[in-house]
C-alpha cells in the first residue's frame, strides 16, 4: 500500500454514489446478522420459553451460565478442546512442515498437497460419521491397538466418559492438521535460505535453526493458524453433533450444541441467549490478542 | 550431505504416513459400504463378497437426485449474490473509499469470527416471522448476510491496492461509476472472486448448523445437512450409512479434485487473509 493509493480514487464518487455500492451488502448483513446479534443479547435479559410472555430477569441467565455445572462445563470442555483442535496442529504441523521443508517441490509432495487437504472440502458431518465408526468398539482404532499388543486398551472411544473428549478433539485434529501444515509449510517456502546458511556456518543444529529461525519467521503464518483453529474448537458444533451429541453424559457437551438443545429443545431461549453471549464474547476475546501479537511482530 | 539425504528421507516417511492417517476414514468407510446390508463388520476388512449394490442402494434411500439439486439450488442464490455485494462494498470501501468507510469495514470486520451458533436462536424467530421456514430461502438469505463480512474483507483487500489513476483516466473519457466498476475494476478483480466463489461454495455447500435448525425436510437441505437426516434415519444401518456418507462427499470431492489448484490457493489465502 504505497501512499498514492491511500489518496482516493475518484473523490466526487465518496459520497451518495459510493455509498450506493455499499448498501445492499450492509443491509443483508443488517437483516441477518447485526439485527440477530442485538436480539440475541436482549433475549439473554429475560427469561423466555419461545412461545408465550416473557419475563424480565436482567442478568440472572449470565448468573446461571456460570454457576450451573452443565452449562459451565460446556464451556470448559470449549476451553479443554483448544489442546485438540489447536496445540496438536499447530505443533505437530511447524513439526511435519519443518521436516518436508526439504523436499517440498518433490513429487510426493505435491501429491501431499492434494491429499492433506481433503478433510477441508468435505463436510465435517462426514468427518463425524467416519471416525465415529473408526473409533467404535469395533472400529479400525481398536484393531490396529490390537494388533500391536494393545488390546487392553481397547473400548468404544466416544461413549467412554474418560476417553469421549480427547476422541472428540482428535477429530478436530484430523480435520486441522493438514489446514496447519499447508499454511506453515507456504510460509516457511517464503524465508531467505540465506538465513539458514547463516546459521550452519555458525554451526546452529537443526533444532537451533527451527527455534531461531524458523518459528520467529512464522509468526504471521502461526497467529493464523491459531486464530483460525481456536475459533474452530470454541465453536464447534457438526463434528459433536454427529458423533456424541454431547454424550456420554455431559462429557462432550460444548456451548454451540448446548445453545441449539436450550433453544429448541428445552425452550430456554433465555438462557440459550446468554450462553450465546458469553460464546461470542469468548471468541474475541481470544481472537482478537492473537492478531495483535500477529501485527506487532509485523513492525 | 548423509545428514541431508537422511532428513529428506525422514520428510518422505511423515508425509506418507501422513497421509496414510487422512485417508484412513475414507478407506474405512469405502471398505465398511461393501459389506452386507445390515451387518457389523469388524475393523477394516475386505468383504468376501463386496456389495457393490449398497451405493445405488443409499443413492435412493437418500434421495441423491433430489439432494444435489436443493444443494445446487442453495450454491446459486448464494454465492453470485454474496459475490456480486461483497464485490461493490470492497470497491467502494476499498477504492472509492467513501466518507465513513473505515466505520463500516470494522463492522464488517467484527463479524468475521462470528461463531453461527450466537445468532441461531433470533434467526430462527426471524425466519420465522417473515414466513421462510422449511425453505430454501431459509438458508440462502441468512448465508449471504453471514458471508458478507468475509466477502467484503476479501475483496477490499483486493480494491485497496488499485492505482486510484486507473480510475482516474477512465472517468476523464467519460465512463459514469457502473461502467467504471463493470468494466475495468471487476475484469480486473477476477482472480480474487474467483478464490472467493470457491470458498462461499464450499462453505454453502457444507453448511450444516442453518439447514438442520431452518429447515425440516432433508430434501430441501444443503448436502451436509441432509446427511445429519439420513444417519438419523440408516444409523443403525453401517454399510448403507457409510455408502451414503461416501455418495455425499462425493460432489465437492470431485469439484475439488477438478480445481484443485484454485482450491489450494484459495483456502490458503482465505485463511490468511481472514
Amino acid at each position: 500500500m504505497g501512499p498514492s493509493h491511500r489518496r482516493p480514487a475518484v473523490a466526487k464518487l465518496r459520497g451518495l454514489t459510493g455509498w450506493l455500492f455499499v448498501a445492499p451488502a450492509l443491509a443483508f448483513y443488517a437483516v441477518f446478522v447485526l439485527r440477530p446479534i442485538t436480539l440475541t443479547f436482549q433475549y439473554s435479559l429475560y427469561d423466555w420459553d419461545g412461545i408465550g410472555p416473557s419475563t424480565w430477569v436482567g442478568p440472572a441467565n449470565y448468573g446461571k451460565v456460570f454457576t450451573d455445572p452443565d452449562l459451565f462445563e460446556s464451556l470448559v470442555n470449549a476451553v479443554k478442546l483448544i489442546v485438540f483442535f489447536s496445540a496438536i496442529p499447530v505443533v505437530l504441523g511447524l513439526a511435519i512442515a519443518a521436516t518436508i521443508r526439504r523436499i517440498a517441490a518433490s513429487r510426493l509432495a505435491l501429491i501431499a498437497r492434494t491429499v492433506l487437504f481433503l478433510p477441508q472440502v468435505i463436510p465435517l458431518v462426514a468427518a463425524g460419521i467416519a471416525w465415529s465408526w473408526l473409533l467404535a468398539s469395533t472400529g479400525v482404532i481398536n484393531q490396529l491397538l490390537s494388533l500391536v499388543g494393545l488390546g487392553g486398551v481397547t473400548r468404544a472411544w466416544l461413549g467412554d466418559f474418560a476417553t469421549a473428549l480427547p476422541a472428540v478433539g482428535l477429530i478436530g485434529a484430523w480435520v486441522l492438521l493438514g489446514l496447519c501444515t499447508l499454511l506453515l509449510l507456504a510460509g516457511m517456502s517464503k524465508i531467505d535460505p540465506a538465513l539458514y546458511e547463516a546459521a550452519r556456518l555458525d554451526g546452529a543444529g537443526a533444532w537451533r535453526e527451527f527455534v531461531s529461525i524458523t518459528v520467529p519467521s512464522l509468526r504471521q503464518e502461526i497467529a493464523v493458524c491459531v486464530t483460525v483453529t481456536v475459533i474452530a474448537a470454541l465453536a464447534s458444533f457438526d463434528i459433536i453433533y454427529i458423533s456424541t451429541q454431547g454424550g456420554p453424559g455431559n462429557t462432550t457437551m460444548v456451548p454451540g450444541l448446548q445453545i441449539f438443545y436450550l433453544a429448541f429443545s428445552e425452550r430456554e431461549v433465555g438462557m440459550a441467549s446468554a450462553l450465546a453471549v458469553v460464546l461470542m464474547v469468548l471468541v474475541i476475546a481470544c481472537a482478537l490478542p492473537i492478531q495483535w501479537f500477529a501485527k506487532d511482530g509485523n513492525k | 550431505m548423509i545428514t541431508a539425504s537422511r532428513e529428506a528421507w525422514t520428510g518422505r516417511l511423515l508425509l506418507i504416513l501422513m497421509m496414510a492417517v487422512t485417508l484412513l476414514p475414507f478407506l474405512s468407510l469405502f471398505v465398511t459400504a461393501l459389506h452386507p446390508s445390515g451387518s457389523y463388520p469388524a475393523g477394516l476388512a475386505w468383504p468376501d463378497e463386496p456389495q457393490w449394490g449398497n451405493f445405488p442402494r443409499a443413492f435412493e434411500a437418500a434421495k441423491m437426485g433430489e439432494l444435489l439439486k436443493s444443494s445446487a439450488l442453495i450454491v446459486l442464490g448464494v454465492v453470485p449474490i454474496s459475490i456480486l455485494l461483497g464485490t461493490m462494498a470492497g470497491f467502494a470501501i476499498g477504492h472509492l473509499r467513501v466518507i465513513g468507510g473505515r466505520v463500516i469495514f470494522l463492522l464488517f470486520v467484527l463479524g468475521l469470527t462470528l461463531p453461527f451458533e450466537g445468532i441461531i436462536t433470533p434467526l430462527y424467530y426471524q425466519i420465522r416471522d417473515m414466513g421462510l421456514l422449511n425453505t430454501r430461502w431459509a438458508i440462502i438469505l441468512p448465508l449471504i448476510g453471514l458471508f458478507m463480512p468475509f466477502s467484503v474483507f476479501w475483496m477490499r483487500a483486493h480494491f485497496v491496492n488499485m492505482p486510484g489513476e486507473l480510475s482516474e483516466s477512465a472517468r476523464m473519457d467519460g465512463a459514469n461509476v457502473w461502467q467504471l466498476f463493470r468494466r475495468i475494476h471487476v475484469p480486473l478483480a477476477m482472480p480474487a472472486i474467483s478464490s472467493l466463489g470457491i470458498l462461499l461454495f464450499l462453505w454453502t455447500w457444507n453448511q450444516f448448523l442453518l439447514a438442520i435448525v431452518l429447515v425440516d425436510d432433508p430434501t430441501k437441505r444443503t448436502m451436509s445437512g441432509a446427511l445429519g437426516a439420513f444417519q438419523g434415519q440408516w444409523g443403525t444401518d453401517i454399510p448403507l450409512l457409510c455408502a451414503g456418507s461416501l455418495l455425499i462427499l462425493t460432489p465437492t470431492l470431485v469439484i475439488f479434485l477438478i480445481f484443485q489448484r484454485h482450491f489450494v490457493k484459495a483456502l490458503l489465502q482465505g485463511s490468511l487473509k481472514g
